[in-house]
Protein backbone atom coordinates (compact mmCIF):
# COMPACT_ATOMS: atom_id res chain seq x y z
CA UNK A 1 0.00 0.00 0.00
CA UNK A 2 0.73 3.73 -0.60
CA UNK A 3 -0.02 6.66 1.25
CA UNK A 4 -1.49 10.01 -0.66
CA UNK A 5 -0.97 13.50 1.26
CA UNK A 6 -3.33 16.44 0.33
CA UNK A 7 -1.87 19.60 1.01
CA UNK A 8 -3.98 23.03 0.94
CA UNK A 9 -6.99 23.13 -0.50
CA UNK A 10 -6.81 19.66 -2.18
CA UNK A 11 -7.55 18.42 1.77
CA UNK A 12 -11.12 19.64 1.55
CA UNK A 13 -11.78 17.62 -2.05
CA UNK A 14 -10.34 14.72 -0.74
CA UNK A 15 -12.37 15.19 2.56
CA UNK A 16 -9.11 14.45 4.48
CA UNK A 17 -5.39 14.65 4.64
CA UNK A 18 -4.34 11.48 3.58
CA UNK A 19 -5.63 8.28 2.20
CA UNK A 20 -3.96 4.99 1.70
CA UNK A 21 -4.16 3.40 -1.61
CA UNK A 22 -3.11 0.64 -3.59
CA UNK A 23 0.23 1.46 -5.35
CA UNK A 24 1.25 1.13 -8.69
CA UNK A 25 1.25 3.77 -11.75
CA UNK A 26 0.20 7.43 -11.30
CA UNK A 27 -2.48 7.33 -13.75
CA UNK A 28 -4.10 3.96 -12.64
CA UNK A 29 -3.60 5.35 -8.78
CA UNK A 30 -5.31 8.70 -10.07
CA UNK A 31 -8.39 6.31 -12.19
CA UNK A 32 -8.98 4.70 -8.61
CA UNK A 33 -10.02 8.00 -7.23
CA UNK A 34 -13.27 9.51 -7.19
CA UNK A 35 -13.88 12.07 -10.81
CA UNK A 36 -13.75 15.22 -9.11
CA UNK A 37 -10.64 14.08 -6.64
CA UNK A 38 -8.97 13.07 -9.55
CA UNK A 39 -9.46 16.24 -11.63
CA UNK A 40 -8.08 18.06 -8.66
CA UNK A 41 -4.99 16.07 -8.21
CA UNK A 42 -3.92 16.07 -12.01
CA UNK A 43 -4.56 19.61 -12.51
CA UNK A 44 -0.83 21.15 -14.06
CA UNK A 45 -0.79 23.58 -11.29
CA UNK A 46 -0.27 21.18 -8.54
CA UNK A 47 3.05 19.57 -7.85
CA UNK A 48 4.14 16.20 -6.89
CA UNK A 49 6.84 14.82 -4.17
CA UNK A 50 7.47 11.29 -3.91
CA UNK A 51 8.91 10.79 -0.41
CA UNK A 52 9.94 13.83 0.02
CA UNK A 53 11.63 14.48 -3.14
CA UNK A 54 9.68 16.52 -6.11
CA UNK A 55 8.60 15.30 -9.37
CA UNK A 56 9.96 16.73 -12.47
CA UNK A 57 8.20 13.75 -14.68
CA UNK A 58 4.52 12.61 -13.84
CA UNK A 59 4.24 10.23 -16.31
CA UNK A 60 7.48 8.30 -14.55
CA UNK A 61 5.65 8.21 -10.87
CA UNK A 62 5.11 4.62 -10.15
CA UNK A 63 4.03 4.06 -6.41
CA UNK A 64 5.58 1.20 -4.59
CA UNK A 65 4.89 -0.58 -1.07
CA UNK A 66 5.36 2.00 1.85
CA UNK A 67 5.79 5.32 -0.77
CA UNK A 68 4.43 8.44 0.03
CA UNK A 69 2.94 10.63 -2.82
CA UNK A 70 2.60 14.34 -2.00
CA UNK A 71 0.57 16.79 -4.17
CA UNK A 72 1.42 20.20 -3.59
CA UNK A 73 -1.05 23.58 -4.90
CA UNK A 74 0.49 26.72 -5.34
CA UNK A 75 1.79 27.91 -1.81
CA UNK A 76 0.41 30.71 -0.25
CA UNK A 77 2.94 31.06 2.95
CA UNK A 78 4.82 34.14 4.80
CA UNK B 1 28.32 30.31 9.54
CA UNK B 2 25.23 28.71 9.71
CA UNK B 3 22.05 29.82 9.33
CA UNK B 4 19.61 29.99 12.58
CA UNK B 5 16.58 28.36 10.51
CA UNK B 6 13.43 27.36 12.50
CA UNK B 7 9.93 26.12 11.80
CA UNK B 8 7.56 26.16 15.13
CA UNK B 9 4.48 24.66 15.66
CA UNK B 10 3.45 26.92 18.85
CA UNK B 11 4.03 31.30 19.28
CA UNK B 12 7.41 32.83 19.74
CA UNK B 13 8.55 35.71 21.30
CA UNK B 14 9.97 37.59 18.21
CA UNK B 15 11.47 40.57 20.39
CA UNK B 16 13.79 38.30 22.61
CA UNK B 17 14.58 36.52 19.44
CA UNK B 18 16.17 39.60 17.68
CA UNK B 19 18.12 40.13 21.41
CA UNK B 20 19.77 36.91 21.26
CA UNK B 21 20.61 37.05 17.73
CA UNK B 22 21.84 40.59 17.65
CA UNK B 23 23.94 39.64 20.87
CA UNK B 24 25.50 36.68 18.73
CA UNK B 25 26.30 38.82 16.39
CA UNK B 26 28.39 41.54 17.73
CA UNK B 27 30.66 42.10 14.92
CA UNK B 28 27.78 42.83 12.43
CA UNK B 29 27.37 47.00 12.00
CA UNK B 30 23.80 46.73 11.42
CA UNK B 31 20.92 44.13 11.84
CA UNK B 32 18.05 44.46 9.21
CA UNK B 33 14.73 42.46 10.84
CA UNK B 34 11.30 41.65 8.89
CA UNK B 35 8.36 40.70 11.50
CA UNK B 36 5.32 39.66 9.83
CA UNK B 37 2.43 39.08 11.93
CA UNK B 38 -1.43 37.94 11.45
CA UNK B 39 -3.08 41.10 10.20
CA UNK B 40 -6.27 42.16 12.89
CA UNK B 41 -9.29 43.46 10.86
CA UNK B 42 -11.41 42.15 8.26
CA UNK B 43 -13.43 40.00 10.13
CA UNK B 44 -10.41 37.10 10.00
CA UNK B 45 -10.61 35.05 13.60
CA UNK B 46 -8.00 32.74 13.14
CA UNK B 47 -4.95 32.22 10.27
CA UNK B 48 -3.30 28.63 10.19
CA UNK B 49 -0.15 27.68 8.15
CA UNK B 50 0.10 24.26 7.10
CA UNK B 51 3.88 23.15 5.72
CA UNK B 52 4.99 19.57 4.72
CA UNK B 53 7.59 17.91 6.86
CA UNK B 54 9.92 16.38 4.17
CA UNK B 55 9.81 19.59 2.19
CA UNK B 56 9.24 23.09 4.43
CA UNK B 57 12.49 23.17 6.66
CA UNK B 58 14.74 21.50 4.16
CA UNK B 59 13.66 24.59 1.42
CA UNK B 60 13.81 27.17 3.98
CA UNK B 61 17.61 25.68 5.01
CA UNK B 62 18.64 25.60 1.26
CA UNK B 63 17.08 29.70 0.63
CA UNK B 64 18.80 30.67 4.00
CA UNK B 65 22.22 29.12 2.19
CA UNK B 66 21.45 31.43 -1.25
CA UNK B 67 21.14 34.39 0.70
CA UNK B 68 24.42 33.37 2.55
CA UNK B 69 26.13 33.10 -0.73
CA UNK B 70 24.69 36.12 -2.36
CA UNK B 71 25.55 38.79 0.73
CA UNK B 72 28.61 39.16 2.87
CA UNK B 73 26.35 38.23 5.97
CA UNK B 74 27.49 38.05 9.66
CA UNK B 75 24.87 35.79 10.87
CA UNK B 76 21.14 35.02 9.46
CA UNK B 77 18.02 34.52 11.36
CA UNK B 78 14.89 32.78 10.16
CA UNK B 79 11.81 31.73 12.02
CA UNK B 80 8.37 30.72 11.06
CA UNK B 81 5.74 29.66 12.54
CA UNK B 82 3.16 26.93 11.55
CA UNK B 83 0.02 25.77 12.92
CA UNK B 84 -3.19 27.93 13.72
CA UNK B 85 -2.56 32.05 15.05
CA UNK B 86 -4.68 34.48 16.58
CA UNK B 87 -4.43 38.12 15.06
CA UNK B 88 -1.59 39.75 16.48
CA UNK B 89 0.60 36.56 16.59
CA UNK B 90 3.80 36.86 15.17
CA UNK B 91 4.38 34.53 11.66
CA UNK B 92 7.64 34.97 10.66
CA UNK B 93 10.65 36.70 11.44
CA UNK B 94 13.69 37.14 9.27
CA UNK B 95 16.61 39.01 10.32
CA UNK B 96 19.69 39.80 8.93
CA UNK B 97 23.58 40.72 10.29
CA UNK B 98 26.60 42.45 8.53
CA UNK B 99 29.22 44.45 8.57
CA UNK B 100 27.26 46.66 6.08
CA UNK B 101 24.16 47.71 6.04
CA UNK B 102 22.87 46.89 2.14
CA UNK B 103 23.89 43.93 2.26
CA UNK B 104 21.43 42.96 5.62
CA UNK B 105 18.98 44.87 3.98
CA UNK B 106 19.08 42.87 0.74
CA UNK B 107 19.35 39.79 2.50
CA UNK B 108 16.45 40.25 4.65
CA UNK B 109 14.47 41.32 2.07
CA UNK B 110 15.43 38.29 -0.57
CA UNK B 111 14.63 36.02 2.25
CA UNK B 112 11.15 37.18 3.07
CA UNK B 113 10.42 37.19 -1.10
CA UNK B 114 11.02 34.01 -1.06
CA UNK B 115 9.20 32.44 2.08
CA UNK B 116 6.36 34.13 0.81
CA UNK B 117 6.22 32.79 -2.61
CA UNK B 118 8.43 30.20 -2.57
CA UNK B 119 7.77 28.10 0.24
CA UNK B 120 6.58 25.33 1.36
CA UNK B 121 3.55 26.92 2.99
CA UNK B 122 -0.25 26.88 2.62
CA UNK B 123 -2.49 29.44 4.35
CA UNK B 124 -6.53 29.43 5.24
CA UNK B 125 -8.03 31.79 7.11
CA UNK B 126 -11.45 31.53 9.41
CA UNK B 127 -13.94 34.18 8.82
CA UNK B 128 -17.11 33.85 10.82
CA UNK B 129 -16.38 30.62 12.33
CA UNK B 130 -15.60 29.12 8.58
CA UNK B 131 -12.04 28.33 7.00
CA UNK B 132 -11.09 29.35 3.49
CA UNK B 133 -7.95 28.68 1.95
CA UNK B 134 -5.92 31.01 0.29
CA UNK B 135 -4.95 31.30 -2.70
CA UNK B 136 -1.49 32.82 -4.18
CA UNK B 137 -1.10 36.45 -4.72
CA UNK B 138 0.11 37.49 -7.85
CA UNK B 139 2.26 40.27 -6.37
CA UNK B 140 4.29 37.91 -4.06
CA UNK B 141 5.71 36.29 -7.84
CA UNK B 142 6.42 39.85 -8.97
CA UNK B 143 7.94 40.34 -5.90
CA UNK B 144 10.50 36.79 -5.86
CA UNK B 145 11.11 37.38 -9.91
CA UNK B 146 12.50 40.54 -9.89
CA UNK B 147 15.57 38.63 -8.07
CA UNK B 148 16.01 36.53 -10.99
CA UNK B 149 16.72 39.90 -13.38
Amino acid sequence: MARLVFLGRLEDVAGGVERVVAGGALADVLAALEPDLAAALGADRIRLAVNGVLVADRASVVLGDGDELAFLPPVSGG
Amino acid sequence: MAADVRLLGTAFDPGAELADFTARHAAAGGVVSFLGQVRAGGGVEALELRHYEPLTLPGMAALAEDAQRRWVLEGLLIIHRSGEMLPGEPIVLVAAAARHRRDAFAAAEFAMDHLKSESWFWKREKVAGAWSWIEPRSVDFDDVRRWRE
